[in-house]
């Protein structure tokens, strides 16, 4: 089959990190796939849930304790090569296409939180069931 | 930036990484008026498979990409 003559409808990813360099994936991915017209599902959940908490997106700043030596380089580079928070291309993305943002149920009760306390690119809050329901409905599914 | 002249739509991209021009040259499609081109200019090496890739799935024309000193200029017809 040639590339390109049948698309995956949907790119769903659960964004369980958040570290920004994993949430940089979850962005830039999620702008390819409205690119291509695909529909996209983030279901945020531990983690990745916390860093879409009030405040955090403008914030947060934490890198993966693996890679200690090279993060505050990589975030030096993006720094001086301008390039845009996560944030600001998931803003975009959802700008251009369906990019739905999910909260996962379970960790908002374990935080004792509700949907005002988490950014307003939260789109709404569903129990895992829904999030796999609507995943099965795609091609690719990413865990970040 | 529109030139007069030859109703050419042309998007400076340069130093966006990906997908930064390809987003840049999907909004200025839709912009256009069917039959106009659009331009964009990008450093970012995904474009060079990314944009063409792109312009055939959604059913545009690619006029031509033409090299430049550091960068790649995509010129896209809109066609629907």
């Amino acid at each position: 089959m040639r590339r390109g003559d049948r698309m995956p409808n949907k790119l769903s990813m659960v964004v369980f990190s958040g570290t920004v360099d994993r949430l940089y994936p979850a962005a830039i991915m999620a702008s390819g796939a409205v690119a291509m017209g695909m529909d996209v599902e983030l279901f945020l959940t531990f983690y990745g849930l916390d860093a879409f908490r009030m405040g955090q997106p403008q914030k947060n700043q934490k890198m993966d304790v693996n890679y200690a030596e090279l993060a505050p380089m990589l975030v030096q580079l993006m720094k001086e090569k301008n390039v845009p928070s996560w944030y600001d291309m998931l803003l975009k993305a959802k700008e251009m296409g369906s990019v739905r943002v999910h909260a996962c149920a379970m960790t908002l009760d374990l935080m004792g939180m509700k949907k005002e306390h988490l950014d307003p690119i939260v789109d709404d809050v569903v129990g895992v069931g829904e999030f796999v329901s609507n995943a099965k409905e795609g091609e690719i599914t990413l865990f970040l | 930036m529109v030139s007069a002249a030859d109703q050419k739509i042309v998007l400076d991209a340069r130093g966006s990484f990906c997908p930064g021009p390809l987003m840049e040259l999907i909004r200025g499609i839709r912009q256009a008026k069917v039959g106009e081109v659009v331009e964009v200019w990008s450093s970012d090496q995904g474009s060079r498979t990314d944009i063409p890739f792109w312009v055939q799935k959604s059913g545009h024309g690619l006029v031509g990409v033409y090299e430049e000193a550091g960068y790649a200029r995509f010129v896209v017809k809109k066609l629907r």
